[in-house]
């Protein structure tokens, strides 16, 4: 089977999204389109599956011109799509959400779950799938519920498999077996489009690259003798350096110290357990470990949304332990959220009022029982500028702009006032290769400024990038303290895993050891 | 799979970059459409609800009708000083109960207990208005006071529940009516309460020192009845009040913040708690406010009884939500609605047509207003993504 894309141009009112794309996919082979937010892919996407129409161009499958005007359409053609948003039902078995909206039936439409049953588990043995048709779909980690959205695919007989962002969700061992399970598929004759910013993935597992900006096809690149660095710069338009520069780090006095934090959920399960480390002034301290470790609560009761069960946590050698959010951020506590849609903006306000979100309560932003707009919108528009912000005005809506741009917000919103300490979770979570690379490169000033960071984030490799120490968090507990110096990404991979014990804390604790 | 579509619908505004002013005339335009839609279709119901003329085709008389009965409308909201006056009285108490659902919405809390709230001004109001002697703006003021404190705390209640057990407002909202509902048919049976020589629930009379000035006193003529009272100018103030409030006060922006992302309030430092609170005591109050300004400025005859909030309550969202929350859009909501009361009498007298129709008009504003999908698909206007209604709802989820 042979998919070809011919001259597709889609607008939108005041953008072009996609302008005169072509693309072709071969049965058995794996396309890789890669491109920045906003640079088209998902617009395209929608168009090969029947959620827009074209205003100009083709689909083409197996050479015959075909018009969908619907999803129903593409599936027919044998176009399957994985969002990266999964659409299943969590209280319903495997076999149920497979075969949800295509149910094999006895007379008078009474559910043949047997049928469904037997061809899960025929899809999930030919394509290695190791997949429970009885399994409750709420049970299953994220890895596997994937792999329900792909037996969903092929139960309904897809030629073509479209991953939209589909790594996004794994952690680097689900990531593995994903592209184990992308290669079966492709020794069965699919063809498989990857939509992906992570350029390191699409050079893994591509045959042949398509790179999209601002909705052309700016080039096509072979995985073979593509690097990284060549890819990013044709994505962003111009050389991105992937790599963060920084100087040798000299810690100097403890900024923030924990000691024992023990932080339990509502039902008294310890999240974080027993944890102790230092952020001392001049370093980046990174906090690896696979979604779900405790960082998430580690970071909350650092800044005060959550009540830590035991333990204390200290600023420049002063108790802040049970101090409020608000006293938190007074002292100089700077938080950039990993969640910035849920926590760190309000999508619906203007630049200048997300500018005031966490200092609105204090000179110069307000006076009294009035806020000072006329200051506000002054101090917006100086930090639109200073971290070239990509927006119409400091008045538009910030929902509009996109992942990278917004996030820019949240960052100088932060580390753009007189702080003492910044934490940071998934500060580069979605966001495009140019804003990262923006983001990073601040994130080393600011230490180099004095201002010592906490950076937490599941990608590995922005650990590695950016820390001085390493912080390797499993299971609640922090298992490594490692200097960034004397280990490698395969040995904190180990950790993340929980692998290793931590025996090593002990013995190469940086700084003395009062880390316990 | 169909779910699909809500996932990706938002793909292309990634780049698209909707200044604020578009967004806001749109809703606005959206609102206007609505209130035309509604007025084409009750102009059909009009038109068919004159059977004899339906039963011999006569479409030049149907339309004749039509057009009598929006003229008598129109006249009798706005064609007189009488006209003026009752619009004007009826827009009172909508507009500041309005702001108090629109003061909650805006704070991502659903108020349906302005009916309540308004009760427990209007009962503050009449007592301080018969029980004490006072000079005439000081007594006036006392009693003003005393309903928005009343409604406050009868609001504030509703927070403080919310804030301290989750319990829903919606739910606490609609049983404090009854409570409020109950408490008053009590109290105004009470000894200290009930009007001399009477048996049913019904207050003593205000004292003249009590009351609010009339408008249009340069009309003061006795075969006019002017109705209207300085309780519009309130009104009025309270608009700007609530204006400076959301735009311009740190409360506000609190407020805004905590009804558009309660996470990102918690995130930034704001108490949940507070805010709760302080959002329902605001409400409360404006609704006290419109409970004491109905009965301090005559329109119950200077007395409190049980129904002196009439059908306000409810209406209120519905201005609130005609007026997308917004300061100006609430208080034309609720002249607007105020007009249709007005002239509603006077259609019924000149032509016909039954009063009732009002009510069927208000009720399709409100449809076409609360469904603004269905508006853009009359007049086939593409969906901007800029729904300013959306969060109205907001508070039914929390």
């Amino acid at each position: 089977m042979e998919l070809e894309l011919r001259g597709i141009t889609k607008r939108f009112p005041g953008v072009v999204a996609n302008d005169d794309v072509n693309l072709t996919v071969h049965g058995g082979e794996v396309l890789a389109l890669v491109g920045e937010n906003g640079a088209g892919k998902s617009t395209l996407m929608n168009i090969l599956y029947g959620l827009y129409k074209a205003d100009e161009g083709e689909i083409l499958v197996d050479g015959q011109a075909v018009h969908f005007t619907s999803p129903r359409d593409a599936i027919d053609a044998g176009i399957g799509m994985v969002h990266q948003h999964f659409m299943l039902v969590p209280v319903f078995t495997v076999a149920e959400n497979v075969v949800l909206g295509v149910e094999p039936t006895l007379s008078l439409g009474r559910l043949d779950l047997a049928t469904a049953r037997r061809r899960v588990s025929e899809l999930s043995r030919e394509f290695g799938l190791h997949l429970d048709p009885d399994a409750m779909t709420e049970e299953l980690a994220v890895g596997i519920q994937q792999r329900i959205e792909i037996v969903k695919v092929l139960f309904r007989d897809a030629k073509v498999v479209v991953f939209d962002e589909p790594t996004a969700v794994l952690t680097p061992q689900e990531i593995e077996d994903f592209f184990r399970i992308v290669e079966t598929l492709t020794a069965a004759g699919c063809a498989v489009v990857f939509i992906t910013h992570k350029l390191k993935e699409a050079i893994r597992i591509a045959n042949r690259i398509v790179v999209l900006r601002r909705g052309k096809t700016v080039g096509e690149a072979d995985p073979k003798t593509v690097t990284q660095a060549e890819l990013a710069e044709m994505m962003v338009g111009r050389p991105v350096d992937l790599v963060v520069h920084k100087e040798v780090s000299n810690p100097g006095d403890v900024v923030l110290g924990v000691t024992d934090l023990t932080v339990l959920d509502a039902a008294g399960r310890a999240h974080v357990n027993g944890v102790s480390f230092e952020v001392r002034v001049g370093e980046i301290v990174g906090v690896a470990g696979i979604q779900g470790n405790g960082q998430s609560e580690l970071v909350e009761a650092l800044v005060g949304l959550r009540r830590p069960a035991a333990g204390n946590v200290t600023l420049n050698s002063r108790d802040i332990t049970h101090s409020s959010v608000r006293e938190r951020n007074a002292i100089g506590i700077a938080h950039i959220p990993e969640d910035r849609q849920r926590d760190g903006l309000v999508k619906d306000f203007t630049l200048t009022e997300n500018f005031a979100l966490t200092g609105y309560y204090a000179p110069p932003l307000s006076s009294g029982i009035n806020m000072n707009w006329d200051g506000a919108r002054t101090e917006a528009e100086r930090l639109v500028k200073a971290f070239d912000i990509r927006t119409p005005s400091t008045e538009a809506n910030t929902g509009k702009l996109s992942g990278g741009n917004q996030q820019k917000v949240i960052v100088a919103r932060e580390i753009s006032r007189p702080i003492k300490l910044a934490i940071a979770s998934q500060p580069t979570r979605g966001v495009d290769v140019g804003s990262i690379e923006y983001i990073h490169e601040r994130l080393v000033e600011l230490r180099d400024s004095g201002v010592p960071v906490l950076v937490v984030s599941t990608e590995l490799d922005e650990v590695m990038a950016l820390s001085d120490r390493v912080l390797v968090m499993f299971d609640g507990r922090i298992v490594a303290n490692l200097a960034r110096a004397d280990t490698n990404n395969a040995e904190v991979g180990l950790y993340m895993a929980g692998a290793k014990d931590d025996t090593k804390i002990v013995a190469e604790t940086p700084y003395g050891g009062s880390a316990s | 799979m169909t779910a699909a579509v809500v996932e990706h619908s938002s793909a292309p505004d990634d780049r698209s970059h909707d200044s604020h002013w578009v967004m806001r005339l749109s809703a606005l335009k959206l609102n206007a459409l609505a209130i035309l839609t509604a007025l084409v279709l009750g102009a059909v119901i009009v038109a068919i609800s004159d059977i004899d003329k339906l039963k011999h085709g006569e479409i030049g008389g149907m339309l004749t009708t039509v057009k009598d009965a929006y003229i008598a409308l129109g006249k009798g909201a706005f064609g007189s000083w009488r006209g003026w006056s009752e619009t004007i009285t009826a827009a009172t108490p909508l507009m500041l109960a309005g702001l108090s659902v629109a003061v909650a919405f805006k704070s991502g809390l659903f108020n349906i207990g302005a009916a309540g709230q308004m009760l427990a001004g209007g009962i503050a109001a009449v007592w301080i208005g018969f029980k004490f002697e006072l000079p005439a703006i000081l007594h006036v003021t006392v009693a003003l006071v005393a309903a928005i404190v009343a409604g406050g705390i009868w609001g504030g209640l509703v927070g403080l529940l919310k804030a301290r057990s989750g319990a829903h407002e919606v739910i606490t909202t609609i049983m404090l009516n009854y409570v409020a509902g109950g408490t008053a048919l009590w109290l105004l049976k009470t000894e200290a309460f009930r009007q001399p020589g009477r048996a049913d629930p019904i207050s003593r009379d205000i004292k003249s020192s009590a009351e609010l000035p009339k408008l249009f006193g340069f009309l003061d003529r006795s075969d006019l009845e002017i109705r209207a009272h300085t309780g519009f100018l309130l009104a009025i103030a309270a608009v700007a009040f609530f204006w400076w409030l959301m735009k311009k006060s740190k409360l506000g922006f609190e407020l805004r913040t905590y009804g558009a992302n309660a996470d990102a309030a918690r995130y930034a430092g704001m108490s949940p708690a507070r805010l709760t609170i302080g959002a329902m005591f605001l409400a409360g109050a404006f609704a006290g406010l419109a409970g004491g300004s109905e009965i301090l400025g005559g329109v119950t005859q200077g007395h409190a009884t049980t129904g002196l909030a009439g059908d306000v309550g409810f209406d209120a969202i519905a201005v609130a939500l005609l007026g997308a929350s917004s300061p100006l859009g609430t208080a034309f909501a609720a002249l607007l609605f105020g007009a249709i009361k007005a002239g509603g009498d006077k259609m019924q007298a000149d032509t016909g047509v039954p009063v009732d129709l009002v009510l069927v008009l208000r009720a399709l504003i409100v449809l076409f207003v609360a469904a603004p999908a269905l508006t853009r698909l009359i007049w086939r206007i593409r969906d901007r993504g800029g729904d300013s209604n959306a969060q109205v709802f907001r508070g039914w989820g929390g």
